[in-house]
């Protein structure tokens, strides 16, 4: 018994000790973004790091999403009578939810990754230190033009995939499942209104901030060698995943 | 010029530094020996502010730097250059933006003006043609003298190694040790050295001190040092064995 308490004990401090930590380098990370310029090259860099190495990824989770939506949609709408909602259906759905969500799950999985990854490596080699000791700030150099690259990247991504679900589910509506094209796009366009696509921009933004806060803080406290990089990074994309959906539910329900 | 009293670290329940007093004169080389493991690292990062201690102060003209952070810890770090142990270069910069980081960074000196300095520093290394190669282009060697050259380019007063030849043949430790002390004569700058290239090292320093068990147990001129009647001195030096370590 005394051992399991032990146990029990020792985990609630560990994750009051990592909340607290993680909350001081938001902090300051929100301290240094309003009292020191941007370092304008490596914030364009990073713009560019998240656009190469997810826009690929996006495109073809984006088209396939809005593919399958359509099919699934039709089959349920059908039941009802209804297959001319199906439009406003796949569009709501990835405007509203699954577009901000599922884009956001695909960039830390390929760009989320690479950061913490990145960051490891340097903290490992002592390239953090060798900023430190140059008097470089290191959260300044490396981590605040990543969270900003996240909040003006994401939003961006997202409208991407967006769009190319929509049409996957058009190609699908239309050519496989003989909806009419005015059909899907004028319900489209009765049914969506600016509200839906704020909703969608709101979780977009704050998903690229908690993205990148969750990796550059894994990277950036990276132990151990090549296999602390790997734990950081795995850890990061785990934690990044759980972080967005629960925010998701938390946004949806306050947005709704 | 440094002086480090009565230092103590300890990390979880292992104590590695146990009061470590140390006095490093201005302009000259102090190296400190001692066995892997045994703190020599930890000591060098407090001297940066890279850690923080739990007791003790080390001054650094004047300034306890234990003291300071942010902007004022900052200006006694402009005044210290640093060659980490495994060069710690920027993997993403090439040799020439490595070099310049320094300048670049402060923002104080125009472009051709930068552009001369890294020349120089790169030719006083012997890597002049190797400006826009990337470190993982380079061999271990040419890292670390890349490491040496960012150090020197904003001609710090003082200048920390961190085994500067950890990993290197014989030759190339030679070759490094003479860059040091190439760099010191031209430079002037107040120089520690944690290193246990024995003999090599003490070739190149003013002084030696050798840190055992997390203190301070001998310091002298490198004559003074070899000739020390402590044991550990005496073992370290010979390479032999101590009772613990025996299989």
């Amino acid at each position: 018994m005394k051992q399991f308490l032990k146990v029990i004990g020792r985990g609630v401090l560990s994750l009051f000790l990592f909340l607290g930590r993680i909350f001081l380098f938001l902090l300051e990370i929100i301290y240094i973004t309003f009292t020191t310029p941007l370092k304008v090259r490596n914030f364009l860099r990073q713009i560019r790091f998240f656009g190469n190495k997810s826009l690929v990824v996006v495109v073809f989770t984006g088209a396939f999403s809005g593919m399958v939506l359509a099919l699934q949609g039709y089959y349920a709408l059908n039941k009802f009578g209804a297959e001319a909602l199906l439009g406003p259906v796949v569009a709501l759905s990835l405007i509203r939810e699954l577009g901000p969500v599922l884009c956001a799950l695909m960039v830390t999985g390929r760009a989320g990754s690479a950061i913490t990854a990145e960051i490891g490596i340097m903290r490992i080699t002592e390239q953090i230190d060798a900023l430190t000791v140059m008097a470089v700030n290191p959260i300044r150099y490396i981590v605040v033009p990543n969270i900003l690259a996240g909040f003006v990247t994401f939003p961006l991504l997202t409208a991407i995939f967006d769009l190319v679900g929509i049409y996957g589910g058009y190609f699908v509506s239309v050519y496989a499942l003989g909806l009419s094209e005015g059909t899907y796009f004028s319900q489209m366009e009765l049914y969506v209104d600016m509200e839906d696509i704020k909703v969608g921009l709101y979780k977009s933004l704050s998903f690229g901030v908690i993205v990148t806060w969750i990796c550059t803080f894994m990277g950036y406290n990276a132990k151990y060698g090549a296999r602390g990089v790997s734990k950081a990074t795995t850890e990061a994309v785990v934690l990044s995943s759980v972080v967005i959906l629960i925010w998701d539910y938390m946004l949806g329900a306050l947005l709704l | 010029m440094i002086e480090i009293k009565d230092l103590h670290k300890s990390f979880g329940t292992q104590r590695v530094l146990k009061g470590v007093n140390l006095k490093i004169e201005e302009g000259q080389v102090t190296a400190v020996v001692g066995r892997s493991g045994g703190g020599k690292s930890v000591l060098l990062k407090h001297i940066v502010g890279l850690i923080k201690p739990d007791r003790g102060s080390i001054f650094i003209r004047g300034q306890d730097i234990t003291k300071l952070s942010g902007k004022r810890l900052d200006e006694i770090r402009s005044q210290i250059g640093v060659v980490f142990q495994g060069g710690a270069l920027f993997d993403s910069l090439t040799v020439y933006d490595n070099v310049a980081f320094p300048l670049v960074e402060k923002g104080k000196l125009k472009k051709e003006e930068i552009h001369k300095r890294v020349i120089k520093a790169l030719s006083d290394v012997g890597l002049q043609g190797m400006e826009y190669k990337y470190p993982a282009e380079l061999s271990g060697g040419m890292r670390k003298r890349v490491a040496l050259a960012r150090a020197l380019i904003s001609e710090p007063k003082i200048i920390l190694f961190d085994e500067p030849t950890t990993g290197l043949d014989p030759i190339l430790v030679r070759t490094i040790h003479k860059l040091i002390r190439q760099a010191h004569e031209q430079y002037g700058f107040t120089g520690l050295i944690i290193s246990h290239e024995i003999p090599e090292i003490f070739e190149i320093s003013d002084k030696v001190a050798m840190l055992h068990d997390g203190k301070i147990i001998e310091v002298g001129t490198p004559e003074e040092f070899q000739k020390s009647e402590n044991p550990y001195v005496k073992n370290f030096i010979m390479g032999l064995e101590e009772q613990e370590d025996r299989l």
